[in-house]
């Protein structure tokens, strides 16, 4: 993409997600936009001063304060009557984490923000520690397995649910595997008089270790075997979902991830593969993935 | 110190007069978080905007940590902006503040001084604010309501002058001057603009010059980053002095640029300390002077950058002097004395300086205890008992 | 780009910085094999394959060697070789 709005030369790892995502949500949403983003992978590998790979306005504040900063820009926007889109674009941690406060400041108060999350289910940046996105039984820094763990207890925290909460009228899940409904997305989140939310699988080649080829690949397969639902709410109901045309099962998706390698090594993991696949199944049967 | 034109004076609440102040700078955004003392300024200014007699945005928050990071992006969008808070609330935005002046963003900032929990304390102390004496912020700290209307228009005109852009705190002490009602004379609209005018910052956040702020700097550059604020702290003591003398040319009142002084000259005692304790100890020295005794006072006004030029000027003929401030740095004095004790080290002066102390919590600072500080000081004179205390210390409940 | 501390950085200035050095392996392309789908041009992280008098070709300046592309590539046109450096 030669006029893309996101320059080569950013620092991320081969393999990662995040600049595609990126390009992807900046080609749909074009260079009338301004970018806020929080402290993270992003912010450190795109913007090492003196340099930016950013070609619209962009501005880094702190890990936590994205939502604010975006409301601070939104308003003045308003007071000028320029038509500028906001978009805000951090990772899990900022945003299912440490941001969660200013995000349901900035979600009630109804501003014409944008906010994308690109979710590597884990603080990268810091050296892949657990977040409120880890998945169940994921591997992390901090969810190490052991004689007495199996990896992250919990499962994911529901962030789209959190946004519903506020009457955001726009919410969607989307993957980097999928470009064209990324964008349309995108698109129908910057129509909407009011905040939105797209959550983005984004794997992470060093968190989830995998081949660096395979990066797509992956985050097909979250959504193929229904661990990533691909769905959108409109005011609050369900617009659509993405069908799941042959769909596999959750080991497809676990086997190729080092995070989840634990899990195939000891037969005592077995009960944690079924839950994992439970996981899966309530998705598909909520969703209704398959016909 | 001020002349004041009675004729245009009002008996108004300490809260208002600075709310009215803030109109008249005409921020674009306001945005803060409700806090015992501090309330009622943002009070006055939220019924401002809903009387249509001030066009700002006002922004209700989740929290302070929220009502500052908004300003940074609104400050980046060219911005004119505004918040006040006090003592738990200006902790929650420490790490803001910091990335408020890393940004060179001009915001203006009234803080409510009050003391810090734990305990759980909501009346006047300083420490909220000298605690964060290092995040790059200038701070002013007035005496009284008046200085504190007349401090918020100077601030953003020195904050926003081109060679300075950097945020400042017009620090005014809790309840003793937000909550009182005294005669003030309220700025007027038209000379409060001749004096401010327009924001114009360089560079903003716009697709048609699609710049970058807040990138990540590493070791081979980041140290000039620090220098470069250092550099305008430094630059800006002439701006405040500067903006002083504009606003008494305008305005007709003076409360001194960086410091002032109260028969300090031919004083022998010298109290220092900072904020609305001053009346007090100017009715004490008054009451001394009477005496015989030669007291007199400096006023620091602002405590960043810290004035030591100035202060050595000033503090040059002094036998003793004893510093007076409502905070301590616990396990090593309190911010405003090692500041001037270092102030002095590698100057001529070898006064004896010792520090109290004060009002910690809300304690009332009485002309008793100005006179019991004068003795002690007198005492010092020939050898220094204590170096620093707490005034007034209650043994029998410890 | 003179460095000056404290200002504010230039749009698009990583292209300063040349990551194609970063590689092992380099993507071949195969343009006989090729549909023009422009899948490897979407997925691509660097945003580095443009397509030149019509042909699909990776900007070696930034290239990574991820070999994102080849994987996704449905007709297998692009192939990862060890590069001689
Ligand atoms: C207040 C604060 N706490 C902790 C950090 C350290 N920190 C920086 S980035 C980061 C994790 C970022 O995780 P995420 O938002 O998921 O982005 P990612 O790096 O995974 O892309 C952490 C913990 C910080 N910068 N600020
Ligand atoms: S650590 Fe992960 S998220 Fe961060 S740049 Fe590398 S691959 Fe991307
Ligand atoms: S190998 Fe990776 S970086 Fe290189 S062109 Fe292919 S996708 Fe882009
Ligand atoms: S992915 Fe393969 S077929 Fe598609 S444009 Fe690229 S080289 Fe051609
Ligand atoms: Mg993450």
């Amino acid at each position: 993409m030669e006029n893309s709005l996101l320059a080569p030369g950013h620092r991320a790892c081969a393999g990662c997600a995040m600049p595609t995502t990126i390009r992807l949500v900046l080609d749909a949403a074009g260079p009338n936009t301004i970018v806020v983003s929080p402290t993270g992978c992003l912010e450190v590998t795109t913007t090492p001063f003196p340099e930016s790979s950013w070609c619209v306005p962009w501005i880094h504040s702190l890990f936590e304060n994205a939502s604010a900063v975006a409301s601070g820009v939104e308003v003045m926007l308003k007071r000028r009557k320029q038509d500028t889109n906001v978009v805000i674009i951090g990772g899990d941690g900022s945003t299912f984490d440490i941001g969660m406060g200013c995000n349901s400041g900035m979600f009630e108060r109804g501003h014409k923000i944008l906010y994308v999350c690109y979710d590597n289910e884990a603080y990268m940046n810091t050296g892949v520690q657990r977040s409120g996105s880890t998945p169940f039984c994921a591997q992390t820094t901090t969810t190490p397995p052991g004689s007495k763990s199996k990896g992250n207890p919990r499962p994911k925290k529901d962030m789209p649910a959190i946004a519903l909460a506020h009457k955001v009228p726009y919410v969607a899940t989307a993957s980097v595997a999928y470009p064209v409904d990324l964008r349309r997305k995108v698109k129908a989140a910057l129509q909407v008089d009011g905040p939105s939310y797209i959550q983005v699988n984004a794997p992470c080649i060093t968190g989830w270790t995998f081949d660096a080829g395979t990066m797509i690949e992956l985050s097909r397969l979250a959504v193929e075997t229904g661990l990533w639902p691909l769905a959108e709410w409109v005011n609050g109901e369900l617009a659509g979902v993405k069908k799941i045309r042959r769909p596999k099962p959750v080991t497809d998706y676990l086997e190729i991830q080092g995070r989840y390698k634990h899990l195939f090594k000891k037969n005592d993991c077995g009960d944690q593969l079924a839950k994992i696949q439970a996981i899966a199944d309530a998705n598909k049967a909520k969703y209704k993935l398959v016909d | 110190m001020s002349q004041i034109n009675t004729a245009n004076m009002k008996v108004v609440e300490g809260s208002y007069a600075v709310a009215h102040a803030v109109m008249c700078c005409k921020p674009d955004v306001i945005s803060a978080y409700p806090i015992t003392p501090q309330t009622h300024i943002v009070e006055h200014l939220s019924q401002m905007v809903a009387n249509g007699e001030l066009d700002s945005e006002f922004l209700t928050v989740d929290s302070e940590f929220s009502a500052l990071s908004v300003l940074v992006g609104a400050s980046a969008m060219g911005a004119r902006s505004y918040s006040s808070t006090t003592s738990q609330g200006l902790a929650l935005m420490y790490e803001v503040l910091y990335n408020v002046s890393g940004m060179r963003m001009p915001v203006v900032m009234n803080v409510a001084n009050r003391a810090m929990g734990a305990p759980l304390n909501i009346w006047n102390d300083q420490q909220d604010a000298v605690g964060a004496r290092d995040v790059g912020w200038l701070q002013i700290y007035v005496e009284d309501v008046q200085e504190a209307v007349d401090a918020t228009l100077q601030a953003y005109k020195i904050a926003e002058d081109p060679q300075i852009r950097m945020p400042i705190m017009v620090c005014m002490d809790g309840f003793v001057l937000t909550h009182v009602y005294e005669p003030v004379e309220l700025l007027d609209k038209e000379l409060a603009s001749q004096y401010l005018p327009a924001f114009q910052p360089e560079k903003i956040l716009d697709p048609n010059h699609p710049m970058t702020f807040g990138a990540f700097a590493d070791p081979s550059t980041y140290t000039e980053f620090r220098y470069q604020q250092f550099d305008a702290q430094l630059k800006s003591m002439a701006k405040i002095e500067k903006a002083a003398k504009e606003f008494e040319e305008i305005f007709g009142r003076h409360y001194g640029g960086l410091v002032d002084s109260y028969f300090a000259d031919d004083a022998e005692v010298v109290i220092v300390t900072m904020g609305s304790v001053i009346g007090t100890i100017k009715d004490a020295i008054d009451a001394m002077r009477k005496e015989g005794k030669k007291v007199g006072l400096v006023k620091v006004r602002s405590y960043r950058p810290f004035p030591v030029q100035a202060l050595r000027q000033a503090l040059k003929g002094a036998s003793v002097i004893a510093v007076i401030e409502k905070d301590v740095s616990i396990g090593a004095e309190a911010g405003l004395v090692t500041d001037l004790k270092s102030a002095f080290y590698n100057s001529k002066i070898r006064t004896p300086v010792i520090g109290f102390a004060a009002g910690l919590g809300g304690r009332d600072i009485t002309i008793k205890d100005i006179r019991k500080i004068v003795d002690k000081a007198e005492a010092a004179r020939k050898g220094i008992e204590s170096e620093f205390e707490f005034l007034d210390l209650r043994t029998e409940i410890l | 780009m003179d460095i000056k501390a404290g200002r504010l950085v230039d749009p698009c200035s990583t292209r300063l910085t040349k990551t194609g050095a970063w590689r092992t392996f380099v993507p071949v392309f195969d343009h006989d094999k090729c549909i023009k789908c422009s899948l490897c041009e979407i997925y691509c992280p660097e945003g580095c394959i443009h397509q030149v008098d019509g042909l699909f070709v990776p900007d070696l300046d930034y290239c990574k060697g991820c070999s994102v592309c080849a994987h996704e590539c449905p007709r297998m046109a692009i192939s990862m070789v060890l590069e001689e450096k």
